[in-house]
């Protein structure tokens, strides 16, 4: 649809096509509302993303997320899109510490603590349940680092066992609090990690086909710039210079950018406002994508690959330019049915200011040594003639992620825990406004995200059920 | 006209097996915690809600969660309301 052809007014108006934003445009749609969604890409799917090149398919954000996906993809999209997800076989550590293969289930997680790490099984246990236990309520001021020294004093090993797979899933440090990590652990820690065969292109059709079935109206390239107020109350947005009239808004856009922006701090209560302008963002990626030439295939090596030369887990080293630690996944032809190219993607922690301020050359110039980088690590660890049978390469940076997503800083995984409680007052300061998208470290990730976009519609529903 | 308790009850497990149609509903006891005896994720949890309020109109505040714990006290906490 274009926006010229948008309805004269809508229930509900979605900004951003990322998965919390689809998510929930689909569950309002099932609802019965009128949902228009505003995407300002020419993609849907947000940093779920994946491009074409040469033959190659890549995904950038498709690695792995919890069994949980299985069921949310059943109760708010369809079978059919539950059905695409499999257990991916295999995680594996490389690093100065150890170099250790995981299934990730709980109970390969148990015995390599047990075996390898020679923990007792009694400690394991409690520290499971402890993780488990954790919810919201708990203590927000003790950190990962205080709690897993109640349970593994000074075994700095255990330490990155624990975060580092954690840490490439939300971009969190042991520095976060506690419960991020306990909630987002034992949300992983259950029956293994798991991939959507057929890549993020299918999983994005498939999602599109069923809103359009639900009767969501979706215009791509529309960038909305602000949220219009009438008496305090949403009435309306501005999307590429269009007024277009909506009873409310969800947006699925960078939360600092929809209240400071898009709404303006001269619109929101003063004490709200603040606390906006205070919320952290998260950290940023970069990325280099690898395609390997037709006819050659590599050994299975692992799914995933924990990589990093860093001595410890130390927060610093996981955004350190040029980086120490690199998250490589393997594609697979298993990815893709009916597909037999392979590829490896690389994913770094990363800061927006070790890029923004580069020139066009020095910018050039940095991405090829992350490239290289890149290489030299795979070619000395795990594909020794990776240059040889390598055909296309790419990076992805900071800028590239603000680029395509709008995230303020290049944002990968919205923002810091304190963001949770300011996406949750949102409406409360302007009714009719929400926010749902990764934010606050829980609600990130695939299945965050899409459990987030399903929580926030409920509560749009129930406005809009109200007025 | 009101709903019976009976009534509510059967509601409510209707309820339940649309959320979590694996699960063995039927040999359900009323006065043990529901997410003890299914396999009900916070999620579920938050669908029950959903449904109560789409289908029945009933609000359930977050303050008021704590009443769902039981069939029992959900079915003591409905009456009246649905
Ligand atoms: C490198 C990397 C690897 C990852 N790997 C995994 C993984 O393996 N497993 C996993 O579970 N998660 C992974 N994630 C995280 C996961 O991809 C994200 O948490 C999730 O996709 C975020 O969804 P979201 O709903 O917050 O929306 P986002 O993806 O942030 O999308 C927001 C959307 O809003 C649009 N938008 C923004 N502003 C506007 C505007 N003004 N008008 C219109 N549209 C607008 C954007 O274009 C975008 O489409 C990874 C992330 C990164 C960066």
């Amino acid at each position: 649809m274009k926006l010229e052809d948008t309805a004269p007014q809508y229930d509900a108006v979605v900004i951003g096509g990322g998965i919390g934003g689809m998510t929930a445009a689909n569950r309002l749609a099932k609802f019965g509302h009128k949902v228009l969604l505003l995407e300002h890409h020419f993609e849907l799917g947000g940093l779920a993303a994946y491009f074409k090149r040469k033959g190659f398919i890549f995904d950038t954000a498709l690695h792995g997320f919890p069994v949980g996906m299985i069921k949310t993809c059943r109760k708010y999209w369809s079978k059919e899109i539950a059905d695409c997800i499999v257990q991916v076989d295999s995680i594996r550590y490389d690093n100065p510490q150890f170099c250790i293969d995981t299934t990730y289930t709980t109970e390969d997680f148990t015995d390599k603590l047990i075996n390898f790490f020679k923990v007792t099984p009694e400690t394991v246990e409690s520290f499971f349940k402890a993780c488990q236990s954790m919810d919201f309520f708990d203590d927000r001021e003790k950190t990962t680092l205080e709690f897993f020294e109640e349970y593994f004093p000074g075994r700095s090993d255990i330490h990155r066992f624990l975060m580092e797979p954690i840490h490439y899933a939300n971009g969190s440090t042991f520095l976060e609090p506690a419960i991020t990590y306990g909630i987002v652990f034992s949300n992983f820690m259950s029956k293994g990690v798991y991939f959507f065969t057929g890549g993020t292109d299918l999983f994005v059709k498939m999602c599109r086909e069923e809103m359009e079935k639900n009767g969501v109206d979706i215009v791509m390239q529309a960038t909305v710039e602000k949220i219009l107020l009438e008496n305090g109350k949403v009435a309306g947005v501005v999307a590429n210079g269009k007024e277009i009239k909506t009873k409310s808004v969800l947006s699925n856009a960078n939360l600092k950018a929809t209240c400071l922006d898009m709404i303006g701090a001269e619109n929101l209560p003063a004490d709200f406002a603040a606390s906006c302008k205070e919320m952290r963002l998260s950290t940023s990626n970069s990325q280099v994508f690898i395609g390997i030439k037709e006819g050659v295939t590599l050994p299975f090596i692992g799914d995933i690959i924990f990589h990093s030369s860093a001595e410890s887990f130390a927060p610093e080293e996981y955004i350190h330019n040029p980086p120490h630690s690199r998250s490589f996944s393997i594609y697979y032809p298993k990815c893709r049915p009916g597909y037999d190219r392979y590829a490896i993607a690389a994913s770094m922690g990363a800061r927006m200011s070790d890029w923004e301020n580069l020139s066009d050359e020095e910018y050039e110039k940095a991405k090829e040594n992350l490239i290289e980088q890149t290489l030299s690590i795979l070619e000395q660890k795990l594909v020794p003639n990776i240059r040889e049978i390598t055909e296309y390469v790419e990076a992805a940076t900071p800028r590239t992620f603000q680029r395509y997503t709008l995230h303020k800083e290049g944002a990968t995984f919205g923002t810091k825990f304190e963001g949770l409680k300011v996406s949750e007052d949102l409406p409360k300061a302007v009714p009719g406004a929400y926010h749902a998208g990764s934010v606050a470290i829980i609600m990130s990730g695939w299945l965050g995200a899409a459990n987030y976009g399903v929580i926030v519609a409920n509560q749009l529903d129930e406005y809009l059920c109200k007025a | 006209m009101a709903m019976s308790k009976d009534e509510i009850r059967a509601a409510v497990l209707e309820i339940i097996e649309e959320i979590a149609p694996d699960e063995d509903i039927a040999s359900m006891n009323d006065e043990e915690p529901i997410r003890e005896q299914i396999g009900l994720d916070s999620m579920d949890f938050l669908d029950i809600v959903m449904e109560l309020r789409k289908q029945y109109k009933v609000e359930v505040p977050e303050d008021d969660y704590n009443e769902l714990r039981t069939l029992a006290s959900t079915v003591a906490y409905l009456e009246g309301k649905m």
